[in-house]
């Protein structure tokens, strides 16, 4: 890891992140919206995590609780959850092959649906229908092209 | 801000992690709850909101650009066109509302024979709907216009349609709506056919509302359509809301409720219409000229929302009209 990086990656992706978050999509393609924020997040995380832990997903995810108009707090807990089990199976996860990597981030999102599903009820508020429950599939799709975008931005290209 | 200070191997037993995670755990549920419950924070956190305005522009961006992209790439033709259709409806309206403006003439005559309240002349303020996703769960709109161009908090947001719902918070250059549709929001509306009162809460969903507590006894049928009755002070009288499905009886078996089609295109991507200048008739002497046409007003007016209270905060709407339907539902098994 004596390679030179691209300091400027890592806030260009999670603003690209939460800015995906809001572009409008058709209505039939919304559920299925991947939880960017959150897979980039996770690279960064498995990646860096000298710059990106606890703190960071938290303050993150309080400002895309202001951007999405969410309950403020909620994105914040989730962040906070994925990215403190994820610093946990850090150094296993790193060395897992791409499609492992990706499996994990799977279950990790679908974990991330039901945290949030918990907090919608003790607080009664209203529930995302089922069709929602897609959107870990994709993001587990997306994990490994994400992966390669990421790493070929952040690590600097030689001769 | 290092966040991860030990050695690259994570230990298993990191005790200060698991208390760092509690930290947070508990602050965020702090904030949620908070937030959840109105009051100060939701305040504060509509003077934040300024800092994400430049990320909601960024985001509205792509199908701005589309949408002058589109208007750019217009044919000759396909403008000729456009044109002549619209040339048509306008001349379809324009002769509708020729006749409206007899009736609306006629019906000031007459109550002003019967020394009745004049209404204002609708005054409104197009606005543009910021292009943007928001949360999925809660039904709220960005607008492109905000407290500079003179929106406030509270006013009407309505369509061609009807009523959209209301401004929650107004920065500088935008405001958000919270629809008629989010489940925190509740209208007092009343039947156009037989002025028969309800309230209207939101289903949560961009196409459904619901019409709770409605008396077995009430001249309520499917089909029939529902107007703000003007209580409440939040909304004038005479907004379509939307049309009554076919009513069953609710959990307590002593009323019946019913979902509610919205009149107005809930969806994102149009202009729509802010309301200027309304300003909610004083609480004190007469409320019931709010309720123009409803015959029975006083009667009514007990088991309507009081004046001035219900939607005006809208997380905070459902308890007064609940209150008498609750306690008979207590009191039935």
């Amino acid at each position: 890891m004596s390679r030179s990086r691209n300091g400027w990656v890592l806030p260009v992706s999670l603003l690209f992140a939460l800015l995906l978050g809001l572009v409008p999509m058709p209505a039939l393609l919304q559920p299925v919206r991947p939880y960017w924020l959150a897979l980039v997040l996770a690279y960064w995380v498995l990646e860096e995590p000298d710059k990106v832990g606890l703190g960071v997903a938290f303050l993150l995810g309080l400002v895309a609780d202001l951007a999405f108009g969410a309950l403020l707090g909620e994105q914040a807990m989730r962040l906070a959850i994925m990215v403190f089990i994820l610093d946990r199976f850090r150094a296993r996860l790193r060395f897992f092959p791409v499609s492992q990597q990706a499996a994990a981030i799977g279950v990790l999102l679908v974990n991330d649906r039901v945290v949030g599903i918990g907090i919608h009820l003790v607080l009664g508020a209203v529930q995302l229908p089922w069709t929602y429950w897609l959107a870990p599939v994709l993001g587990m799709v997306l994990w490994a092209p994400l992966h390669l975008v990421l790493d070929s931005l952040r690590l600097k290209r030689r001769g | 801000m290092p966040s991860h200070a030990g050695p690259p191997a994570a230990r298993p037993g990191d005790v200060a992690g698991v208390l760092r995670l509690l930290v947070y755990l508990v602050l965020a549920v702090v904030l949620m709850v908070l937030d959840h419950r109105g009051g100060w924070l939701r305040t504060a956190r509509a003077q934040v909101e300024v800092a994400v305005q430049p990320l909601w522009w960024l985001a509205g961006l792509p199908s701005r650009l589309g949408t002058s992209m589109r208007e750019d790439a217009a044919t000759r033709a396909q403008l000729a066109r456009d044109n002549h259709v619209l040339r048509n409806a306008l001349l379809v309206s324009g002769a509708r509302n020729a006749r409206l403006q007899a009736a609306a003439a006629e019906n000031e005559r007459l109550r002003a024979l019967l020394g009745g309240v004049e209404r204002r002349r609708l005054d409104v303020q197009l606005a543009g709907i910021l292009d943007i996703d928001l949360d999925p769960t809660r039904q709220r709109l960005v607008l492109d216009a905000g407290a500079r161009e003179g929106v406030q908090v509270g006013q009407a947001v309505i369509d061609a349609g009807g009523l959209m719902g209301q401004v929650i918070a107004a920065t500088p250059t935008t405001a958000t709506v919270l629809l008629i549709t989010d489940p925190d929001h509740a209208v007092p509306a009343m039947v156009a056919r037989t002025g028969v009162r309800l309230m209207v809460y939101g289903g949560g969903r961009a196409d459904l509302l619901h019409a709770t507590d409605v008396p077995l006894s009430a001249d309520v049928r499917a089909g029939d359509v529902l107007l703000t009755s003007g209580l409440g002070g939040r909304f004038p009288a005479g907004f379509a809301i939307g049309t009554l499905g076919p009513l069953r009886p609710d959990d307590s078996r002593a009323f019946l409720e019913a979902d509610v089609a919205p009149a107005a295109q809930l969806d994102r991507g149009r202009d729509v219409l802010l309301l200027r200048g309304y300003k909610p008739p004083a609480v004190s002497p007469a409320p019931c000229a709010a309720g123009v046409a409803t015959p029975g007003c006083a009667p009514a007016a007990a088991s309507a929302p009081p004046a001035g209270t219900t939607v005006a905060t809208p997380a905070s709407a459902s308890p007064m009209p609940a209150a008498t339907p609750t306690a008979t539902r207590e009191a039935t098994p």
